[in-house]
């Protein structure tokens, strides 16, 4: 099965010769390294920018206004802030313009923790970029979805800004993406550059690929459960799914959904989930205050309330200004595997 | 760089058409009386915040005749700044728009009630939503550039902003992106130079004699130029453009320019004696050559000021916009 990265690749590839994408760009994106996540080796539309993020989200809205179709690579999202004027008027075009304007763009940038990244290589952006009105926000935690989201993305006429949880993006799926080879190493062998000189190689395209498009703005029910729900996305989701096997042993019955989509999000799989379990969690490793679990847990309490039988919780990353590179300090600033299971265990045991 | 205008002899014959002339000095005045409406407007309690360019038309209107207007990569795209009625008259624009902006009817043709006046949005024309944070335009145009040069044809990007914002990194965003020895893109970067920052003389902040000069760091070429006459802003602009058209690569245009009421209504907006005026100048040569007389003159003005009391009259009885239309345009699907 394809790895995440390996799955943006061939989104991207489908997106360049299918849906119109005209340029794949950003720090290193193109030629000879294809992204330091190889995220876009062997693309033809891709090109190196200069070192400029504002540079690169200016040059996304001026190419989608031109007629173009951009994906700008913004190489960690610890580099995105200082475009965050950009990112609010990309936002904001289509609605000031009285929607005479409108910006058919991707931003991709890798967040969160996981790979000992220290304090500018693990922050989120989940939590300040769904305070930006007028994106699409999205952010898959496996490869399949990082394929169909990829693909809706790129058929869009709104910015997307499209989140790659950094830790998730060298595991492979449990799904295979419609089209890719059956075997992992013939996959590799197509579309992985090489290590040392690429000058003379490119890559073969697995030619099945299919438009499998997920939709934006649907979840994803990933376990079924009555007792508690855990509502997660990026790289939390997968430690919940296995929180959620590890309490099925317990008798503890936990439904996980995985949110995909940020914004807009389905809030009808959430409602229907809670209502049925009375308990519900939501996990993500932005910092805690001000997160953007904090609003669901806000319209849980406003809609559902007297369907509770705990109080809404939420799990998040703690409110400090980084992630300190030692183990841990990583480990002690982000919900962990142990984290999870402890405070879906307490939220099942807590009686009203 | 380019030859010496003999424009600048005062007692030279004006080396335009004379129906050339003429236009240009028709849509000045109408920005002009336009401005001072507005300003009105504003002070009238018909508009909450006024920001505007009396004091570039003579730059101005000569961008906006020269573009090659229309929609789409083919033709020229505007990242224009807020003190650019003028431009947008001389592409073709009625003025009632400005005022129901002002207004912030239902009816702003720019933003639905929902931005100041002089923020125009035009894709018809290809002129790029404007943004109060000055400069961020910098950063958009290489990417119109980019689709333009690849498309292939003469069409070419337009930016323009202000002295002040040109401390910006956005401004060296586009210094950098238009010159890429991997990809030059056609744009005619602007800067109209007025001296000032809201309230802070240029004098304090930039040391640099010139800011065409910060073209020569990155090879492009570039002209400082008297803003304030539009025969030679005319004249300079078509240079540049017809450059920027054929060679597709950057151009560096900095215009001198007065700021006639100030930076906006913050600042008062009235008017200020000691600058330059490029419509009174103007005037005073046209009817030396003979172009128009001052009669003339005094009737056009006239009747461009009852037009624009008798539109501000119409854009003050029009609605609001409803409340609940603030859901609609978040997304291009939310008709």
């Amino acid at each position: 099965m394809a790895n995440m990265a390996q799955a943006i690749r061939m989104a991207l590839h489908y997106a360049e010769t299918h849906l119109g994408v005209t340029d794949i760009f950003g720090e290193d994106v193109g030629a000879p390294l294809g992204g330091v996540f190889t995220c876009t080796q062997g693309l033809k539309t891709t090109w190196n920018s200069p070192l400029d993020e504002r540079g690169i989200i200016g040059a996304a809205m001026g190419i989608a206004m031109g007629g173009g179709r951009p994906v700008a690579e913004i190489q960690f999202c610890d580099y995105v802030y200082n475009t965050i004027d950009l990112l609010k008027l990309a936002g904001n075009t289509c609605w000031s313009s009285n929607g005479d304007w409108n910006l058919p763009m991707v931003v991709r940038t890798p967040v969160g923790s996981g790979i000992r990244g220290s304090i500018y290589h693990s922050h989120s952006f989940d939590a300040t970029m769904t305070h930006i009105p007028g994106w699409k926000v999205v952010m898959p935690s496996n490869p399949l979805d990082a394929y169909g989201l990829l693909i809706s993305a790129c058929k869009e006429q709104n910015p997307v800004m499209y989140l790659e949880p950094k830790a998730l993006l060298r595991v492979k799926g449990e799904e295979r993406i419609p089209g890719e080879p059956d075997d992992d190493r013939t996959l590799s062998k197509l579309i992985d550059a090489p290590l040392g000189d690429r000058s003379q190689w490119k890559p073969q395209w697995p030619e099945a690929l299919e438009a499998f498009a997920v939709p934006i703005g649907k979840g994803k029910l990933v376990r079924e459960g009555h007792q508690v729900t855990v509502v997660s996305y990026g790289r939390t989701l997968p430690l919940c799914a296995r929180a959620a096997a590890t309490l099925a042993d317990e008798g503890i019955s936990v439904e996980v959904i995985d949110l995909r989509s940020l914004w807009p999000y389905d809030w009808d799989m959430m409602k229907a989930s809670i209502q049925k379990t009375g308990r519900v969690l939501f996990v993500n490793e932005d910092t805690e205050v001000t997160n953007f679990g904090e609003h669901l847990v806000r319209r849980t309490v406003d809609e559902l309330f007297y369907s509770l039988l705990a109080p809404p919780r939420l799990l998040a990353g703690k409110f400090v200004p980084g992630i300190g590179l030692a183990d841990t300090l990583e480990m002690a600033s982000v919900p962990q595997q142990n984290d999870i299971t402890t405070a879906l265990r307490a939220l099942a045991g807590e009686q009203p | 760089m380019s030859r010496p205008r003999l424009i600048k002899e005062s007692s030279a014959p004006l080396p335009l058409d004379r129906e050339l002339l003429v236009r240009i000095h028709d849509l000045m005045v109408k920005t002009r009386v336009l401005e001072e409406r507005l300003i009105q407007m504003y002070k009238q309690g018909h508009g909450y915040f006024w920001i505007g360019g009396p004091g570039e038309e003579a730059f101005n209107v000569p961008l906006g005749l020269l573009m090659k207007k229309g929609q789409g990569p083919e033709y020229d795209f505007l990242h224009a700044h807020y003190r650019q009625s003028g431009t947008l008259l001389a592409l073709g624009e009625e003025p009632i728009g400005a005022l129901r902006q002002m207004k912030n009817t239902a009816s702003d043709p720019y933003s639905g009630g929902r931005n100041f006046a002089g923020h125009f949005s035009l894709r018809k024309y290809n002129v790029a939503p404007v943004s109060s944070p000055i400069e961020v335009q910098y950063s958009i145009a290489p990417g119109t550039a980019m689709v333009q040069k690849r498309v292939g044809g003469d069409g070419i990007t337009i930016v323009t902003g202000g002295d002040a914002g040109t401390a910006e990194g956005d401004f060296a965003t586009c210094l950098v992106w238009s010159s890429r020895p991997a990809n030059p893109l056609p744009v005619l970067i602007i800067v109209t130079n007025n001296k000032w920052g809201i309230s802070t003389s240029a004098e304090g902040q930039h040391g640099e004699p010139r800011v065409s000069e910060r073209g020569k760091a990155f090879n492009i070429r570039s002209k400082t130029i008297n803003g304030n006459d539009p025969v030679e802003s005319y004249l300079e602009l078509k240079e540049a453009m017809e450059y920027v058209r054929k060679e597709r690569r950057p151009f560096l245009l900095e215009a001198n320019v007065s700021r006639l009421y100030g930076h906006s209504s913050a600042s008062g907006a009235n008017y200020v004696t000691e600058e330059v005026d490029c419509l009174k100048d103007f005037e005073k040569r046209l009817e030396q050559d003979g172009v128009l007389t001052r009669q003339q003159m005094d009737d056009l003005r006239n009747r461009y000021t009852e037009d624009m009391a008798a539109a501000a009259r119409i854009a003050r009885d029009e609605p609001l916009p409803e409340p609940e239309s603030i859901w609609k345009h978040i997304f291009a699907e939310d008709k």
